[in-house]
C-alpha cells in the first residue's frame, strides 16, 4: 500500500479517523504516562519538595542511594516478600488447579471460595482484617491455643521478626486468582497425553511432572512474571497493617511504600522519589529479563 | 461408606476403566473423592474464615469478639454499624457515596476511552500504530512510581487536589492498558466481514465501532466494567494522595483514618465499616463472576 505520495481519499480518511479514536489515548500518554515518565526523569536529577523551583544535582539523588540504610532494608523486605509470596501462590494455585481440573463435583463452588479472596486482598478492609487477625488478642493466637500453643499477647504484626510474613500469606491467599488461570490453561491439555503416558505406565504424579506443567510452562511463565512485577509495587496492605510507618523497626517497608514516604511523608523529597521510581523499573526490568533468559531451560511453547 | 468392598477382590473384567490403576477401582475412587473433598473443604474454610469471622465479629460487642470465637454471635448485636457510621466527621455514607462517584467515572471513562483505543489499534490503519502499540504493552509492565510523582505535582499545580479530577480524568484518556489490551483481544475475535458489509452499506468508521462493534463486544465491555470497579472500589494509593479533606474522603481513606483513629480499642464498629465496604464488592462477585474469570483467562493465558 502506498501510503506515501498521493495517498487515496480512503486512507487518508481512515487515517483521520484513526487520529480521532486514538485522540484519548494520545492524550493519555501525553499528561498521564509517557509525559510523566520523562519528566521523573528530569525530576530525578533535581532537588525538589513542591514548592519554589525544581534544583538540579547531578546524579546525586542515584548516589545516595547507596548509603540510604532504609532503602536496603526496604529492598530486603521487598525481595523477601516477592521471592517466597509470588512462587508460593502460584504453587497453591497450580496443585489446586489440578485437583479441581479432575472433574470434582461442586466445582464451580469451590473456584468460587477459592477466588474470593483474591478480590478482596487489595482493600483496606483485609488489612483492617490482618491487623486484628495476627494481633496480640487475635484470632491466629486464639486458634493456636487450642493446640497447646500459648502465644496470646504476642503480636505478630508487631513483631519485626514475624510482620512481613503475615503480608506475604496475605499474597498467598490470594492463589485463586492464578488458579483460574491455570485451570483454564488445563482446559487446553490433549487428553490424548494423558492417555499416551498412562499406556507407558505413567503414574498420576509423573502425569503432573511430565505431562500438566510442561504443557503449561508458558502460562506458568506469564504468571510468575506478572506476579513478580505487581508484587513489586504492593503497598496498600504494607500501609495499614503498619499504619503507615512500615514498621516495626522498618520490618514492613516494602518499595512502593518507601517511595510514598519519600515523596509525600513530611520530607517531599520528591526528586529522590523519583530516582527510586526508575530504581524500580531497573530491577523489575532486570528481573523480568533474568526470567525471559531462564524461560528457555524450562518454558516449552508448542510450536 | 462402602467399607465392606475393601474384601471383595478387583476384578478388572467387570469394570474395564480401573485396568488403568490397577486397583480396586469403586474403593479406590471412593476414598479419593472423600479425600480430595475433605481437602478441598478445609482450604477453603481456612481461607474464607477471617472473612466469615469478620462479619460475625461485626455483630459481636467488643468484649464478646475476643471471648467467643465462634461464627455465631451469641446476640446479634447491630449497634456496632450505627456506632460505626457515626464514628467520622461524616455519615459513612458520605465516603460510600463518594466511592460510589468516583468508581462511576472509572467505569464510564474507561468503557469509553479503552474501546476507542482498541477499534483504533484493530481497525483502522495509521502511521505509528506499530510503535503505538508497543509502546502500550510496554506500560503494561511499567511501575507507576514512575510516574506518579509528575502526576502528583501536575494536579496539585492546576489545583485539583482534593477533587476527583485526578481520579476520573485519567481514565477517559485510556490510561488503563490492561483494558485496551483486553478489548484489543476480544475486537480481534469480532469478524472483520462484519466491518466489510457494513462498509458496503456506506457506513463510516465511526458507524462501524458504535453498530457493529460495541454491541458485539458487550461480554469484554462488561469485563471491563467489573473489573473498572473492583479496583477503583479497593484503590488505596491514589486515593490516599489526592483526597485529604473530610467531605471528600472515599471509604477506603476513611477506614484507614477509622483504623488509625481507634486502633486497637473498638474492634466492632470498625468491623462492622470494614465488612459494609466489602458489600459492593462482593455483589459485583455475585452477578460478574463469569466476566471476571473470562477477564482474567483472556489476559493471563496470552
Amino acid at each position: 500500500m502506498s501510503v506515501f505520495k498521493r495517498a487515496p481519499i480512503a486512507v487518508r480518511r481512515e487515517e483521520r479517523a484513526a487520529h480521532i479514536f486514538m485522540l484519548p489515548w494520545f492524550l493519555g500518554v501525553i499528561f498521564i504516562t509517557l509525559g510523566p515518565m520523562i519528566v521523573s526523569i528530569g525530576l530525578s536529577l533535581t532537588k525538589y519538595r513542591l514548592v519554589g523551583k525544581p534544583r538540579f544535582i547531578g546524579l546525586d539523588n542515584y548516589v545516595k542511594m547507596f548509603s540510604d540504610a532504609r532503602l536496603m532494608q526496604s529492598l530486603k523486605v521487598t525481595f523477601l516478600y516477592v521471592i517466597v509470596g509470588v512462587p508460593l501462590a502460584l504453587a497453591l494455585a497450580l496443585l489446586l488447579a489440578v485437583v479441581l481440573n479432575k472433574g470434582v463435583r461442586g466445582l464451580s463452588f469451590y473456584r468460587s471460595v477459592y477466588y474470593l479472596p483474591s478480590l478482596f486482598a487489595g482493600s483496606v478492609a483485609i488489612g483492617v482484617l490482618w491487623r486484628q487477625v495476627f494481633g496480640a488478642e487475635g484470632i491466629v493466637n486464639t486458634i493456636a491455643g487450642w493446640f497447646g500453643i500459648d502465644s496470646m499477647g504476642h503480636s505478630w504484626v508487631g513483631d519485626p521478626k514475624t510482620a512481613i510474613w503475615t503480608l506475604i500469606l496475605l499474597h498467598v491467599w490470594t492463589f485463586g486468582s492464578s488458579m483460574i488461570i491455570f485451570l483454564a490453561g488445563l482446559r487446553q491439555v490433549p487428553q490424548e497425553l494423558y492417555e499416551a503416558s498412562a499406556l507407558d505406565g505413567a503414574n498420576k504424579w509423573q502425569q503432573f511432572c511430565h505431562v500438566t506443567v510442561p504443557v503449561l510452562t508458558p502460562i506458568i511463565f506469564f504468571n510468575l512474571v506478572m506476579g513478580i512485577i505487581n508484587s513489586f509495587q504492593n503497598f496498600a496492605q504494607a500501609f495499614v497493617v503498619s499504619g503507615g510507618t512500615g514498621g516495626p523497626t522498618d520490618s514492613t517497608l516494602v518499595y512502593a511504600l518507601y517511595v510514598y514516604q519519600q515523596a509525600f511523608g513530611s520530607t517531599r523529597n520528591m526528586g529522590y522519589a523519583a530516582a527510586l521510581g526508575w530504581l524500580l523499573v531497573l530491577i523489575v526490568g532486570v528481573l523480568t529479563g533474568l526470567n525471559f533468559l531462564f524461560s528457555k531451560k524450562w518454558v516449552h511453547y508448542a510450536d | 461408606m462402602p467399607t465392606n468392598t475393601a474384601t471383595v477382590s478387583p476384578n478388572e473384567d467387570v469394570i474395564p476403566v480401573a485396568e488403568r490403576h490397577g486397583m480396586d477401582p469403586v474403593l479406590k475412587r471412593r476414598i479419593e473423592a472423600v479425600v480430595k473433598h475433605a481437602i478441598l473443604l478445609i482450604v477453603g474454610f481456612a481461607m474464607i474464615f477471617p472473612l466469615l469471622w469478620m462479619v460475625s465479629s461485626s455483630l459481636k460487642d467488643d468484649a464478646d469478639i475476643f471471648r467467643n470465637i465462634s461464627l455465631i454471635p451469641t446476640d446479634w448485636d447491630w449497634a456496632n454499624y450505627k456506632e460505626g457510621w457515626n464514628a467520622q466527621s461524616y455519615p459513612f455514607g458520605k465516603y460510600l457515596l463518594n466511592s460510589l462517584i468516583i468508581t462511576i467515572g472509572a467505569i464510564v471513562g474507561n468503557m469509553i476511552s479503552c474501546s476507542m483505543a482498541a477499534y483504533g489499534f484493530t481497525r483502522l490503519k495509521w502511521r505509528g500504530q506499530g510503535i503505538a502499540f508497543g509502546y502500550m504493552l510496554m506500560t503494561l509492565m511499567m511501575p507507576i512510581y514512575v510516574m506518579i510523582i509528575p502526576q502528583y505535582i501536575m494536579w496539585s499545580k492546576l489545583g485539583f487536589l482534593n477533587t476527583f479530577v485526578p481520579l476520573i480524568l485519567p481514565k477517559f484518556l485510556a490510561t488503563e492498558p490492561f483494558f485496551v489490551f483486553l478489548m484489543v483481544q476480544f475486537f480481534r475475535g469480532i469478524p472483520k466481514s462484519l466491518d466489510e458489509a457494513a462498509k458496503v452499506d456506506g457506513a463510516g468508521p465511526f458507524r462501524i465501532y458504535w453498530q457493529i462493534l460495541m454491541p458485539n463486544a458487550l461480554p469484554s465491555l462488561a469485563t471491563c466494567g467489573i473489573f473498572s470497579f473492583i479496583w477503583t472500589w479497593n484503590d488505596f494509593f491514589s486515593q490516599l494522595l489526592y483526597l485529604t479533606k473530610p467531605q471528600n474522603l472515599t471509604v477506603a481513606v476513611a477506614l484507614r483514618n477509622f483504623a488509625d483513629a481507634t486502633s486497637g480499642t473498638s474492634w466492632g464498629p470498625l468491623f462492622a465499616m470494614s465488612t459494609l465496604s466489602l458489600v459492593p464488592v462482593f455483589i459485583v462477585f455475585l452477578f460478574g463472576q463469569r466476566y471476571l474469570i473470562e477477564g482474567s483467562v483472556t489476559s493471563g493465558l496470552k
